[in-house]
């Protein structure tokens, strides 16, 4: 294990305190189970590492209309909350079920018991689990540093493999996902050819709206584990949007997929393998979802 | 770099210093000298390092002992009370739920996590929460039978 020095402020000011004197030299640790096997493993060697676990406040879940671009609300989640905290949430559960059905899969429970919201999604492995759903609602990020906050979409947020957009300074304190459209059904669709505890090879997450007369009033798709990245399917929304809601519309979106992902050869497939199911679990995320949505409204009309 | 902290372990209290790097494994079995707790993968996959972190699962082999200044910690030796084993404990026994026994002292305190929050787990909710604890010997049948069979008895504790 590489020598380091421990800091375990009591606030956020001394956080950003700490890493104003450290700089470059200094990584933020929230549940620590990413940045410690990095640093068995000697991917990562910060000279001070800044533990979060003292600072309170960052751990809550409530509702909220901050930050939702039409008012309509959503929650709030703070950065800090454990993965476990969200996946079992009643309030998660009833307002966002996409987001808990999809932190459910996360690892085991031990891991989800360690690992907060926001470490995860500051690591950016292109294979985590939450980021397709968290694009395909919407969500925004809310980076706070002494000088002030920063709010950027998820999607942007991803910027590489295990690189994120947190600037100098900032830590990420919470993160916005707005409710789902009315009307809507949602899928998270995880391929796992080998234990259910690992990452998957190929994931999609969709979000269908339909409108009047089968047509779809709107439509997101993401996908995680077959790029650098997840990845925001806008060509494919593209195909659907406005469109009828028909086999073969939702086939066309699903094939267009193909074209956006760019898999690596692993032990979890060949690129050529992800990069064809990625076309079959975006046909049947997309399917899943519609056959939620029109579950609801005949739940609502019966 | 050295930190003075306090664990607190099966109810005790321990005062230490352990440099910063010092993982929660390695401070339980060498610093505090409470081998019960192993380490299988040292990646956090496994379930072996499996302890109690203010009542909540953790892999001892992914945390820092240093941040836990304060925390309440328990382990496999802290589970029997008074000479008596806990439930989970005697069902292992019972009912033949370990053979080399690597796996067992983080099978049982996740068996115990479980039952702690949910008295009466169905078994696919026992599959569920018992999927990060692996076992290469008794291919779970048994593992799952004792934890199914200690439901029960952990509700008159």
């Amino acid at each position: 294990m590489i020598d380091f020095e421990l800091h375990s402020p009591n606030t956020l000011a001394e956080a950003f305190s700490l890493l104003e004197t450290y700089g470059e030299d200094a990584r933020v640790m929230a549940g620590g189970t990413a940045l410690v096997l990095q640093m068995k493993q000697r991917l990562a060697q910060p000279k001070h590492v800044i533990s979060l676990r003292r600072v309170t406040g960052l751990n809550r879940i409530e509702e909220s209309v901050n930050g939702s671009a039409n008012g309509s609300g959503g929650l709030k989640i703070g950065a800090l909350c454990a993965q476990q905290q969200v996946a079992t949430s009643p309030l998660v559960k009833e307002k966002l079920p996409l987001v808990a059905e999809t932190y459910q899969r996360v690892a085991t429970p031990r891991i989800r018991y360690m690992a907060s919201v926001g470490g995860g999604l500051v690591h950016g492995d292109p294979s985590q689990d939450p980021p397709p759903s968290l694009i395909a609602l919407g969500a925004s990020l809310t980076l706070t540093s002494a000088r002030g906050r920063r709010v950027v979409s998820l999607e942007d947020f991803l910027i590489d493999y295990y690189e994120t957009d947190v600037r100098p300074g900032e830590i990420l304190t919470d993160i916005f996902i707005p409710s789902a459209p009315a009307g809507s059904g949602a899928a998270y669709l995880k391929f796992l050819p080998r234990t259910a505890d690992d990452y998957a090879t190929v994931a999609v997450a969709a979000v269908v709206t339909p409108g009047d007369g089968n047509r779809c009033q709107d439509v997101r798709i993401a996908l995680g584990a077959v790029g650098t990245t997840a990845i925001h399917a806008t060509q494919a929304e593209a195909i659907l949007r406005g469109r009828p809601l028909t086999e073969e519309n939702i086939r066309a979106a699903a094939f267009s997929v193909k074209e956006v992902v760019d898999p690596l050869d692993d032990y979890r497939g060949s690129a050529g393998y992800k990069r064809e199911m990625a076309e079959v679990f975006t046909r049947r995320a997309i399917q899943q979802a519609l056959a939620k949505a029109r579950e609801v409204t005949g739940k609502v009309k019966g | 770099m050295k930190q003075r902290i306090n664990l607190k372990v099966n109810g005790t209290n321990h005062e230490i210093e352990v440099p910063a790097q010092r993982l929660l494994v390695d401070c339980l079995r060498y610093d505090l000298g409470l081998t019960g707790t192993k380490e299988g993968c040292s990646v956090g996959v496994c379930g072996a390092c499996t302890v109690l972190v203010n009542g909540e699962m953790s892999a001892s082999c992914l945390t820092l002992a240093a941040v836990l200044d304060g925390a309440e910690i328990t382990t496999i030796e802290g589970l029997a009370q008074d000479g008596r084993l806990h439930p989970v404990q005697q069902s292992f026994i019972d009912h033949g739920g370990f053979q080399c026994g690597i796996c067992t002292p983080g099978q049982v305190m996740a068996a115990k996590a479980l039952l702690d929050v949910n008295a009466n787990p169905t078994e696919q909710e026992i599959r569920e929460w018992m999927m990060g604890n692996l076992c290469r010997c008794t291919g779970y049948y048994k593992i799952l039978e004792s934890i199914v069979n200690a439901i029960g008895p952990t509700q008159a504790r």
